[in-house]
C-alpha cells in the first residue's frame, strides 16, 4: 500500500507536467486527492473539506492562468495542509506556580506510559526536574513499567501501588512535587474507553483536583475513522490542551496528524516517533505538510544532527578530513554518530525528494552492525593502516567478526572509495573560501 | 446467555456509533441514489476501506436493479448477505483457535505496539486453563518495561507456568527454553507473547523470522499458528500490517480486540479480501469471558441489526 505522501506526490507530478489546467484536470485531481486521504485514514469529513476548500482556491484565475499551474496547486494544498494541523508550532505551558501539572488521557494501548516516560525524559535534558505519577492502577504491571523507565532515566516516579486509587494518587503526588522541588508532574492514567462511564468520571476527578496545565490525549497515528469519534469525547470531558500522536514511525504518514486537530481544535504538540525513550519530537505542521508533500524536512534533519552529534567530536573529525587523514577509527566514531541520530531510514526521509527515491529500497541498520563488527576485529594497525590488511589477515578478521571474507573485501572497498572521495573535496575546497564539510559526514 | 447475546451485547456499543448510523440510514426509507452514496459513506467511516465500500455499495446497486428492491430493509438485509459472504469467502471455515487434541499446539502472537497482544495471551490461557489444557506461557516480548511482569500476572490469574528472562534478553532464548520446557512438562498449549513492532521495521520483523526458526527446529511435533492481533481502533493501516507481518510469519488469522469500543474494525472485511486471512477470535470487554470465536454472520448481523 503507498503511503499518502506517495500517492500525493503522484497525482501532482502528472499535474506539474501540464503546461495548462482546466477546471477537470484540477476537478480529477482532488478525486484522487480526496481519496488518497481516506485511504490514508484521515476523518471523511475532513477530507471532505479540506478538498472543498483546495478547490475554491484552486480553479480560480490565480492557479488556471499561472505558467506553472501545477506548482501553484501544490503551494496551496501545502498551505491548506498546514492550516489544518494548526499552523505555528504549539508549545507546553508552563504553570506559574509549580509544578506545572501533565495530565495523559487516551484509549487502551495508544502509548500513554511510553509517552509520559518520554516527556519526562524530554524535560529532564532542558534541565527541568520532572515527577512521573503512576495511576494506571489496573493494566497488570503498568505501574512497573512506567518505574522501570524512571530508573533506566533517573527521573523520579511517585506511586502508591494498585490499591489506592488514582484520584488519592495523583493528589498526593502533586505534594510530593511540590515538597521535593520537582517543576514538572506528568500523571500516567489508565487507557480507558471513552463510552466507559465509571472510567471517564475517574479521569475527571482526577483532573479536577490536581488541576493539570497540560491535559495531553494520546492519539495512536494508526487510528482510523473512529479517532475523531474518542478525541471529541475525551475533549468534552476533560480540559484537552493539545494531543500527543504516537507511533508515527510506522509506514502510516499523516491520517491522524491531519484530522485530529481539524476535529477537536487543540494543536498536536509533540509526536512519539520510534522505540527509544529519546523518540519524542515538538510538533511542526509546516514542517510535517512538507513530509507528507515529499518536500523533505531539512531542519528537523539538522536539529536530530545538532542534538545528537558530539560537537567536539565533530569539530575534531572535521581536521582530519581536511588533511585526508581518514581512517578506520574515524569510521566507527561516524557510524556511532550516525546511529545515535536514529533510524536510518526515517533520516533519509528527511531529505528532499529522497523519499519516494528510497521507496523500494530498505536501508538495513544491521549493515552498520556488520560494519562494526568487522572494523573491531581489526588490529589497531589494521585501523589506521589499512593497506597492511593481507590474505591472511582478511581471514583472521572475518572469523573475529563473523562475516564472510567477502563481506571484508567489501567494507575495505567502501572505505577506499570514501578516502578517495574526501581527497577529491579536498582538492576542490583548496584555495576557494572555507568550504564547510556539512557536520565532518562524507556521506 | 448464548454466543450471539454476548456478541450483540458486546457490540451494543460498536452499534451506537455506526450500526445506528447504517440502522437509520436503511430504517424506512426508498432505495434511490442518495441512499446510496450515504451508504458509502457510512461504510468507509466504518474503516471498511474506500475501494471495498464502493464495491459494496457497487453490488447492492446492482441487486437492487436486479432483485427490484425498493424498501431500504430489504437492502439491509442484502448488506448483511453481502458482507457475511465476504467475511466467509476468506479463511478455510475454521474460527476461534481450533486447537489438536493431544499434541502440543504453540500460538505465536503477534502485533504492533499497544494491539493488545499480552491481554489476549492472558485471556486465551484463562480460558484453555479452564477447559482443562496444560497451558505454558512464554514471555519473548523482552523489550518493553515490564512486559513481562505483565504476563506473569496473567500466568498467576490462570495458574499456569511462564518462562521468561531477565529484561532485554533475547527472545529466541526465551522461545527456545519455552519450546524445551512445554515438550517436557508435556504441555497441550505454548503461547508466546511477542515484543509489539510497527511493520516497517525490518530487524524487529527479522526477529519474528528468527523467533518462527526456533519453534521450527526445537518442536518440529508441535502444531503451530501465528496470529496477527489488531486494535479495532486501527484504521487502513491494518492491511499493510498483515502484509508484512505475513511475509515474516505465515499468519494463520487475526484477533481483532478493543470492539467494546466505538471503532468498527471494518478494515477486517479489507484484509480478508487482500491477503485471505480470517479472524479468528474477537475481544468485547475487559473480563476472561468476552474472548470470544468469531462468527461472520453473527458479526455482520450484530453490527446491522436491532
Amino acid at each position: 500500500m503507498a503511503s499518502l505522501s506517495d500517492r500525493l506526490q503522484d497525482i501532482f507530478t502528472k499535474l506539474k507536467g501540464k503546461a495548462r489546467l482546466s477546471e477537470a484536470d484540477v476537478n480529477e485531481a482532488l478525486r484522487e486527492v480526496r481519496v488518497a486521504l481516506l485511504e490514508a485514514d484521515v476523518n471523511y469529513k475532513v477530507a471532505k473539506d479540506f478538498v472543498a476548500s483546495i478547490k475554491s482556491r484552486a480553479i480560480g484565475s490565480e492557479v488556471l492562468e499561472s505558467l506553472t499551474p501545477g506548482q501553484q496547486v501544490v503551494k496551496i494544498v501545502n498551505e491548506e495542509m498546514m492550516a489544518l494541523m494548526g499552523g505555528e508550532q504549539a508549545k507546553l505551558v508552563v504553570s506559574s506556580k509549580p509544578p506545572t501539572v501533565i495530565l495523559m488521557a487516551g484509549l487502551q494501548g495508544s502509548g500513554k506510559t511510553t509517552s509520559a516516560g518520554k516527556i519526562a525524559l524530554y524535560l529532564k535534558s532542558q534541565g527541568k526536574r520532572p515527577l512521573l505519577a503512576a495511576c494506571d492502577i489496573y493494566r497488570p504491571a503498568a505501574i512497573r513499567q512506567l518505574e522501570i523507565l524512571g530508573e533506566k532515566n533517573n527521573i523520579p516516579v511517585f506511586s502508591l501501588g494498585d490499591q489506592e486509587n488514582p484520584l488519592k494518587i495523583a493528589t498526593e503526588a502533586v505534594a510530593h512535587a511540590r515538597k521535593h522541588g520537582n517543576d514538572y508532574l506528568i500523571v500516567d492514567t489508565a487507557g480507558r474507553l471513552q463510552i466507559d462511564e465509571d472510567m471517564m468520571r475517574e479521569i475527571e476527578a482526577v483532573a479536577e483536583a490536581v488541576n493539570p496545565t497540560e491535559t495531553l490525549l494520546v492519539v495512536d497515528a494508526m487510528a482510523g475513522q473512529d479517532a475523531v469519534n474518542a478525541a471529541k469525547v475525551f475533549d468534552e470531558r476533560l480540559p484537552i490542551t493539545g494531543i500527543v500522536l504516537t507511533k508515527l514511525d510506522g509506514d502510516t504518514r499523516g491520517g491522524a496528524a491531519l484530522s485530529v486537530k481539524a476535529v477537536t481544535g487543540k494543536p498536536i504538540k509533540f509526536t512519539g516517533t520510534g522505540e527509544k525513550v529519546e523518540a519524542l519530537e515538538p510538533f511542526y505542521p509546516d514542517r510535517m505538510a512538507s513530509r507528507i508533500l515529499g518536500m523533505g524536512d531539512m531542519l528537523s534533519l539538522i536539529e536530530r544532527a545538532q542534538s545528537s552529534l558530539d560537537q567536539e567530536k565533530v569539530i575534531a573529525m572535521e581536521q582530519r578530513l581536511r588533511q585526508s587523514k581518514f581512517t578506520f577509527e574515524d569510521y566507527m566514531e561516524q557510524l556511532q554518530q550516525i546511529k545515535k541520530m536514529g533510524d536510518t531510514n526515517e533520516l533519509l526521509s528527511m531529505v528532499p525528494g529522497m523519499g519516494k527515491q528510497l521507496k523500494n529500497i530498505q536501508v538495513d541498520d544491521k549493515q552498520f552492525a556488520r560494519a562494526e563488527a568487522i572494523i573491531q576485529s581489526m588490529t589497531k594497525v589494521e585501523r589506521t593502516n589499512p593497506a597492511v590488511i593481507n590474505g591472511s589477515r582478511k581471514l583472521r578478521i572475518a572469523r573475529g567478526s563473523g562475516q564472510s571474507v567477502q563481506e571484508v573485501n567489501r567494507l575495505l572497498k567502501q572505505f577506499e572509495q570514501m578516502q578517495k572521495m574526501i581527497k577529491q573535496i579536498n582538492a576542490m575546497t583548496q584555495g576557494k573560501k572555507k568550504g564547510k564539510i556539512p557536520f565532518g559526514l562524507p556521506f | 446467555m448464548g454466543i450471539f447475546d454476548k456478541l450483540h451485547g458486546g457490540l451494543g456499543k460498536t452499534r451506537v456509533g455506526f450500526g445506528t448510523k447504517v440502522l437509520d440510514l436503511l430504517t424506512g426509507r426508498y432505495v434511490d441514489e442518495d441512499l446510496f452514496e450515504e451508504l458509502e459513506e457510512a461504510l468507509i467511516l466504518a474503516d471498511i476501506g474506500v475501494s471495498t465500500s464502493c464495491e459494496l455499495v457497487d453490488t447492492l446497486r446492482g441487486r437492487a436493479r436486479k432483485e427490484k428492491i425498493k424498501e431500504s430493509e430489504a437492502l439491509r438485509a442484502a448488506l448483511i448477505e453481502e458482507i457475511t459472504a465476504l467475511l466467509e469467502e476468506t479463511g478455510d471455515g475454521e474460527t476461534g483457535l481450533s486447537l489438536a487434541e493431544g499434541k502440543l499446539n504453540i500460538v505465536l502472537l503477534m502485533g504492533v505496539n499497544g494491539a493488545g497482544k499480552t491481554t489476549t495471551i492472558g485471556k486465551i490461557a484463562m480460558r484453555e486453563k479452564a477447559a482443562g489444557k496444560k497451558v505454558i506461557l512464554a514471555a519473548a516480548d523482552t523489550f518493553r518495561a515490564a512486559a513481562a511482569d505483565q504476563l506473569a500476572v496473567w500466568a498467576k490469574r490462570a495458574s499456569c507456568d511462564i518462562i521468561r528472562q531477565n529484561e532485554g534478553g533475547d527472545p529466541g532464548a526465551v522461545v527456545f527454553d519455552a519450546c524445551r520446557a512445554a515438550i517436557a512438562r508435556k504441555a497441550d498449549l505454548l503461547l508466546v507473547d511477542t515484543a509489539g513492532r510497527l511493520q516497517n521495521k525490518s530487524n524487529l520483523m527479522s526477529e519474528l523470522e528468527k523467533i518462527s526458526k526456533i519453534i521450527d527446529r526445537e518442536a518440529p511435533e508441535a502444531v503451530r499458528q501465528a496470529l496477527l492481533v489488531l486494535d479495532s481502533t486501527t484504521g487502513q493501516n491494518a492491511v499493510s500490517q498483515a502484509k508484512i507481518f505475513g511475509e515474516s510469519a505465515k499468519l494463520d488469522g487475526l484477533v481483532l480486540t478493543k470492539l467494546d469500543g466505538t471503532a468498527k474494525g471494518g478494515v477486517v472485511i479489507g484484509i480478508g479480501r487482500e491477503t485471505g486471512l480470517p479472524v479468528r477470535l474477537i475481544g468485547v470487554g475487559e473480563g476472561i469471558e468476552d474472548l470470544q470465536d468469531f462468527n461472520a454472520y453473527e458479526f455482520a448481523k450484530a453490527l446491522f441489526t436491532e
